[in-house]
């Protein structure tokens, strides 16, 4: 590709410092990318992109390590929160942060999330709720809406059949260990500068040795949802939002 | 004292950095010693008691990623909740040590000493193609030993270790010596030392151009052929260098009994019975499982009569001694199940019977 050069005064947008030059594997309309963007200016602006250990379990965004320029842990399928509870502990002056999808952390890794926010350790957690397992072809994550359809709720979510879905971060915000729950989504530019401002406060409060903080963002699976993105968008906010509301849900970050 | 206790003061003294773990019977006493002996408040290791094995392994994962001496310890049915996190940690090519205080199985079993679980150990024990180092200790004073050891193995290879003991050598006591209290490693130190370790950037004091990452994941069938081809050359240069074991009695001997961990101890008063009565009877005691005796074992076929393995299990080394052996002469086992226990006579009855008759 020719190389465009944009003098400085026509600047008004530039790729992060810290994505690297890697062709992203996301699908054209996934959330994924528009937050690692997020992810990597806030690790950039708060001088830390020396100090960062990254944890990606399973999931779409277990290539994340390819695309953010720090130090990345890939966990097993669930166990980001396990990893990072080590890796946190031994370096306790380290940015250490999960990013993991719905499936990830509600289904297999309950287990380790529950209790390394019960803790109280001084990780981030980046939840990227989807509704549905992306990486694996669309199949019904925990978190998959009742009547919506995927690749093992053919006839949609019936809860006789598949069970509620149920909201992680809500049980989380009743844990001592947790001073930061917090729901947002990136599927307008109002949201994104949300959702910028989230992580950045999760991630001073980590550093600050505050607690566990919990960033879920509700994100679009355009794919695995058979949309078109725009259509996606707007199905996130017609169905996704009303059970998943934005906003803030525990905060006592002192 | 118990060497499970003695596990504990070992990890201190070799300066490891954390441990993670969750009760079991009968290895609880690595932990519960480990919170008496607060070692945050003089070496500043960690300890952290987890919510199962699954956390703890992969907290032994999450630690060992960015460098740190780590470990943990359970036994067998915790021991089988590691096995994903032992795939990942040889996969993403990571140094940690990881006890098993064997207890009769399947299943919840019993809480009594076995050896069980040796195929588990020695050949992999989840899924992919690889190996674990073993070590087997016969004492408490090896208990201690073994731990230094296998993280001096672990670091040098880049692979998980396994201390391979049972809740006869966990729960007995006996006299042991302390080596020095060595230093945990300063983050500089680490970071010269595992420069390939997911530390930080800034680790080494100047800032690395490129983040390091951490990973067993490879899409591309024709690098994740490489990577195990890879891991495999890795296997057999401790074949090759790391071998242990001990040899007693078996220069003159015409039957030979290969036996590891509790079992040997009790397989030593055998021999002993037998030249008593005449029988010229040796015992080789394989310390590192894997890389296993192969070469050794194969040399004696050249020259005795027979072999008898003689596990706590019903027959799982047994199986090595044989493709070591090849033919040469008859190879027969001897076991016993279910946390039940064998005599030195008893052994030496079976020796008759199945070899010398
Ligand atoms: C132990 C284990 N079980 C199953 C899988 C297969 N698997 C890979 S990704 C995934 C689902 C991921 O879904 P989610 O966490 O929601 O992430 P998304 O891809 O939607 O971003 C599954 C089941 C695996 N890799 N490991
Ligand atoms: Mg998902």
């Amino acid at each position: 590709m020719e190389k465009v050069e944009i003098k400085q005064e026509n600047l008004v947008y530039a790729k992060p410092r810290l994505i690297k030059d890697n062709v992203m594997h996301y699908c054209p309309g996934c959330s994924h990318g528009t937050l690692h963007k997020l992810v990597a200016e806030v690790i950039d602006e708060l001088g830390m992109e020396d100090k960062t250990i990254a944890v990606s379990p399973v999931g779409c965004s277990v290539f994340a390590y390819n695309y953010i320029d720090v130090d990345w842990i890939q966990a097993a399928h669930g166990r980001a929160l396990a990893c990072a509870t080590a890796a946190k502990r031994l370096h306790p002056e380290s940015l250490v942060f999960t990013y993991q999808g719905d499936g990830d952390m509600s289904a297999i890794g309950t287990a380790e999330t529950i209790h390394a926010a019960a803790r109280g350790e001084n990780v981030v957690a980046i939840y990227v709720n989807n509704a549905i397992y992306g990486m694996t072809g669309g199949q019904m994550a925990p978190t998959t809406l009742l009547g919506m359809k995927t690749a093992t709720t053919p006839y949609g979510r019936d809860p006789r059949l598949n069970g509620y879905p149920y909201k992680i971060a809500e049980m989380m915000a009743h844990l001592d260990g947790v001073s930061y729950v917090t729901r947002q989504s990136v599927h307008t530019p109002a949201n994104v500068r949300k959702t910028k401002k989230a992580l950045e406060k999760a991630f001073k409060n980590s550093l600050n040795k505050g607690g566990f903080s919990l960033v879920e963002v509700v994100a679009t699976c355009n794919s695995g949802w058979k949309q078109t993105p725009v259509a996606s968008n707007e199905w996130l906010e017609q169905n996704m939002l009303p059970f998943y509301p934005l906003g803030d849900i525990k905060d006592t970050i002192k | 004292m118990k060497g499970n206790e003695v596990i504990a003061h070992a990890a201190i003294h070799c300066g490891c950095d954390g441990y993670f773990g969750y009760p079991i019977t009968p290895q609880s006493e690595v932990m519960e010693t480990l919170m008496e002996e607060k070692p945050w408040e003089t070496t500043g290791m960690v300890v952290l008691q987890a919510e199962s094995e699954t956390a703890s392994i992969n907290m032994v994962y999450g630690g060992a990623c960015t460098g740190k001496r780590v470990m943990t310890s359970s036994s067998s049915p915790g021991v089988s909740l590691m096995s994903e996190g032992m795939s990942y940690l040889a996969g993403a090519e990571l140094p940690c040590v990881i006890v098993n205080c064997q207890r009769g199985g399947p299943g919840l079993g019993t809480i009594q000493p076995s050896q069980g679980d040796y195929f588990q150990a020695c050949k992999g024990g989840a899924h992919g193609d690889f190996h674990l180092i073993v070590l087997a200790p016969n004492s408490v004073q090896e208990m201690y030993d073994h731990v230094g050891m296998a993280f001096d193995l672990a670091f040098k290879y880049r692979n998980p270790a396994m201390i391979l003991a049972d809740g006869a050598i966990g729960q007995m006591m006996e006299k042991v010596v302390f080596g020095p209290q060595k230093p945990r490693r300063t983050d500089e130190q680490l970071a010269k030392e595992e420069p390939w370790a997911a530390t930080g950037k800034g680790a080494d004091g100047k800032g690395r151009k490129k983040g390091n990452i951490i990973t067993s994941l490879e899409l591309k069938s024709e690098v994740m052929e490489v990577i195990n081809q890879r891991l495999q050359a890795k296997y057999r240069a401790m074949e090759e260098n790391e071998v242990l074991y001990e040899a007693i009695e078996c220069d003159d001997a015409d039957y030979v009994i290969v036996a590891f961990g509790s079992s040997a101890r009790i397989c030593s008063a055998t021999v002993e019975m037998a030249r008593a009565e005449g029988i010229k009877l040796g015992l080789l005691r394989p310390i590192t499982l894997y890389p296993f005796p192969t070469k050794v074992i194969a040399d004696l076929a050249k020259r005795v009569k027979g072999f008898l393995s003689v596990e706590l299990n019903a027959g799982q080394m047994v199986e090595d001694v044989r493709l070591a052996v090849n033919g040469a002469v008859p190879v027969e086992h001897y076991g016993r199940q279910g946390g039940m226990i064998f005599g030195p006579e008893e052994i030496l009855e079976a020796l008759k019977k199945k070899l010398i008759k």
